[in-house]
C-alpha cells in the first residue's frame, strides 16, 4: 500500500495525476464525437494549429490560453465551415488548415531567432512541470465541457448522427457546430501541457474507439470512452513514475494496449459466435 | 382553400445550370403524393428545397403561406434515403425514434416518461415496439425504414416529406410501406415522396408529379401515366399496359416504334393485349 501511495508525497506528481485523469477523461469524452464524425485527425491536426498560434501568441506578448485557444477555436471552424460548404473532404480540410496553421508557427520561430522559450512542452508535453494553477485550468475546461456536453447532448447526438436531416428538425446545426470547435479547442489547449502536440491525436482517438468496440449504444460509449481515459491517465502516470518514461508516452502505450487486448477479445468472441451459429445451422 | 406547400416559380442549381426550373407547385393539406421522374431529374432537390435545406435561386418554397426562412422551421417530417444512413453509428431503435422530438425535449439528456411513452406508442403503431433496444444495423430492410417512420411521426409533422421509401427493399416490404403511409394519409397525414417504382406508384399513390427539371404534368395515376408524358419525362419510349383496371408501365424492351399496350378482351372472347405504334394502328393481337 504505501508502494502505492509513496508518489502522492510529491507535489509534481499529485498535480500530474490529476491532471492526468481530467485530460484522460475530458479527451474520451470529446474523441467519442471526433470518432463519430469521421474526423479522427482533427486531433492530430488542431494539435498542430495550436501550435501555431502558441508560437504567434509567443511573439505578440498574448496570453499563451487567449492566443491559442482563439487560434484553435477559429480553424475548428474553418475546418468545419470548409467540409460543409464545399466538395473537400473533411481529412483534406484538417490537412490544409492545420498544416499551413502549423507552417506560421515554424516561420515566425525561424524568422524571430531570439527565442527564449523552449517549444519541447507543448510538443512532448511535460506532466512533471504541471502547476496548480494548471490543474485549475484543466479541471475549469472539463467542468465547461461536462456542462456543454450534458444539456446540449440531444443536439450534440443528433447533429453527429445526421447533420444535414437534424437541421429539418429543428437542430440549429451551425450553433452545435461552432459550440463543438470551441470546447474542441479548450480540451486541446488544456491537454497541450500535459500530453503535447505529437500525443493528443491518441488521447482523442484510442478511449473512443476501444469503446465503439465494447459498446453498441452511445451513451454506454461516451461512459466508457471518458472510463477509460481517466484510468490510463491514473494508471499511466504510475507507469510513467516506475519504469522512468515520459509520462504522456505511457498513457498513449497503456491507451494502445487496452485497445489491442479488447479488439483481440471482440474478434475472438465474434468468431465463437460465427461459429456458434454454424454449428446450429 | 390555401396550399400546404407552394413553389412559387421556383428555380435552383447547384451550379450555373439549373437542376430545377421554374417550378410551380401545390400541395394541399391531406394529399399523398410522390414525386417521378429519372435520376438526374431534380427530385431529391426539389424534396430539400421544401425542407430547407437548399434555398432556391429564384422564386419562393412557402409552407402554410409563410416563405420559408431558417428562423421559423416548419414541422415537416422527414425520411431520409436509407443508404445516407450511417447504420454502424452506435445508436438504438428508441434512441433514432427519439431525435424526432429534439426541438420539444426537456434540456436533460435523458428522455423523460412522457417522452418514453410517446416513443413506445409510435413504435406500437407501426409494430416494432419490441425492436426498441435493438441496434439500428441489425435489422431488416423494412424494419429499417419503419424506424425513421417513426422518428418522423413522433415530431407530429404537419407534412411527411420520404426520399425513395421503397428503394433498396424487396416487393413485399415496399408494398408494406406503401400500405402505411397509405393508411396514415387516410389519418389525414399529408405525404410527399420520390420513387423509382412507377407500377407501386400507380398502384398505391393517388397523386404523381412527373418532373424532369420542370413539371412535365401531375394529377392521377391514370392522366399522367401515358406514354406522351412518360416519354417526356423519361426521355425514354415507355409502354403503358391496362389491366383490370390497374396501370403497369414497362420500358420499351426493343426498338420498334410501340405506343401502347392495352390489354382488352379480343373480339372472339378470348383475354390478349393489343400492340399499336404511335400513329395509333394496331400491328398485332395477341392471345394470353
Amino acid at each position: 500500500m504505501d508502494i502505492l501511495l509513496q508518489p502522492f508525497q510529491f507535489e509534481f506528481f499529485r498535480n500530474g495525476t490529476l491532471a492526468a485523469v481530467l485530460v484522460g477523461a475530458l479527451c474520451g469524452m470529446i474523441g467519442v464525437y471526433i470518432v463519430l464524425r469521421g474526423m479522427s485527425y482533427i486531433g492530430h491536426g488542431l494539435s498542430h494549429a495550436i501550435f501555431g498560434g502558441a508560437v504567434v501568441s509567443f511573439v505578440m506578448a498574448w496570453n499563451f490560453y487567449l492566443g491559442a485557444g482563439i487560434w484553435g477555436f477559429i480553424a475548428a471552424l474553418l475546418i468545419n465551415q470548409t467540409v460543409r460548404r464545399t466538395k473537400i473532404t473533411a481529412d483534406a480540410a484538417i490537412g490544409v488548415v492545420t498544416t499551413a496553421s502549423f507552417a506560421i508557427g515554424i516561420a515566425l520561430i525561424s524568422r524571430y531567432r531570439r527565442f527564449t522559450r523552449s517549444f519541447d512542452a507543448a510538443l512532448f508535453g511535460n506532466v512533471l512541470g504541471v502547476s496548480q494553477q494548471d490543474v485549475f485550468v484543466v479541471a475549469g475546461v472539463a467542468l465547461m465541457v461536462a456542462v456543454i456536453i450534458f444539456f446540449c447532448y440531444k443536439q450534440l447526438l443528433f447533429t453527429t448522427f445526421d447533420a444535414e436531416v437534424a437541421q429539418v428538425y429543428g437542430v440549429r446545426t451551425a450553433w452545435v457546430d461552432t459550440l463543438f470547435a470551441l470546447i474542441l479547442a479548450a480540451t486541446l489547449i488544456a491537454s497541450m501541457q500535459i500530453l503535447g502536440v505529437t500525443l493528443i491525436a491518441a488521447a482523442l482517438v484510442v478511449p473512443a474507439i476501444t469503446a465503439r468496440l465494447l459498446t453498441d449504444s452511445f451513451n454506454r460509449m461516451i461512459l466508457l470512452s471518458t472510463l477509460l481515459g481517466a484510468a490510463t491517465g491514473f494508471i499511466g502516470m504510475y507507469i510513467s513514475y516506475y519504469i522512468d518514461v515520459a509520462s504522456g508516452a505511457s498513457i498513449v502505450l497503456l491507451q494502445a494496449t487496452v485497445f489491442g487486448i479488447v479488439l483481440l477479445v471482440t474478434a475472438l468472441r465474434q468468431r465463437a459466435a460465427q461459429r456458434l451459429i454454424h454449428i446450429h445451422v | 382553400m390555401q396550399p400546404l406547400v407552394e413553389l412559387d416559380h421556383v428555380t435552383f442549381g447547384y451550379t450555373t445550370s439549373p437542376v430545377l426550373e421554374d417550378i410551380n407547385l401545390h400541395l394541399h393539406a391531406g394529399q399523398f403524393a410522390a414525386l417521378v421522374g429519372p435520376s438526374g431529374a431534380g427530385k431529391t432537390s426539389l424534396l430539400k428545397l421544401i425542407l430547407g435545406m437548399l434555398k432556391p435561386n429564384q422564386g419562393v418554397v412557402r409552407i402554410h403561406g409563410q416563405a420559408l426562412d431558417s428562423r421559423t422551421a416548419p414541422q415537416i417530417g422527414y425520411v431520409p434515403q436509407l443508404e445516407t444512413v450511417d447504420w454502424n453509428f452506435p445508436v438504438t431503435v428508441e434512441q433514432v425514434v427519439q431525435m424526432g422530438r429534439v426541438r420539444r425535449a426537456g434540456i436533460w439528456p435523458w428522455p423523460r416518461a412522457e417522452e418514453r411513452q410517446r416513443v413506445r406508442a409510435v413504435l406500437e403503431r407501426l409494430e416494432i415496439a419490441h425492436l426498441g433496444q435493438n441496434h439500428i444495423r441489425n435489422l431488416s430492410g423494412g424494419q429499417q425504414q419503419r424506424v425513421f417512420l417513426a422518428r418522423a411521426l413522433i415530431a407530429e409533422p404537419d407534412l411527411l416529406v420520404l426520399d425513395e421509401p421503397t428503394a433498396g427493399v424487396d416487393m413485399r416490404t415496399a408494398e408494406n410501406v406503401l400500405h402505411v403511409l397509405a393508411d396514415l394519409n387516410c389519418q389525414g397525414m399529408t405525404i410527399l415522396m420520390t420513387t423509382h417504382d412507377l407500377n407501386a406508384a400507380a398502384a398505391h399513390i393517388p397523386w404523381l408529379i412527373c418532373l424532369n427539371r420542370q413539371i412535365i404534368a401531375e394529377g392521377a395515376p391514370e392522366e399522367v401515366f401515358t406514354p406522351a408524358i412518360l416519354n417526356e419525362t423519361y426521355q425514354a419510349d415507355m409502354l403503358v399496359l391496362r389491366q383490370d383496371g390497374m396501370l403497369f408501365v414497362q420500358q420499351k424492351p426493343h426498338s420498334h416504334s410501340y405506343h401502347e399496350i392495352l390489354v382488352n378482351p379480343v373480339p372472339g372472347g378470348a383475354l390478349g393485349h393489343r400492340v399499336e405504334t404511335t400513329d395509333g394502328h394496331p400491328t398485332s393481337t395477341v392471345s394470353i
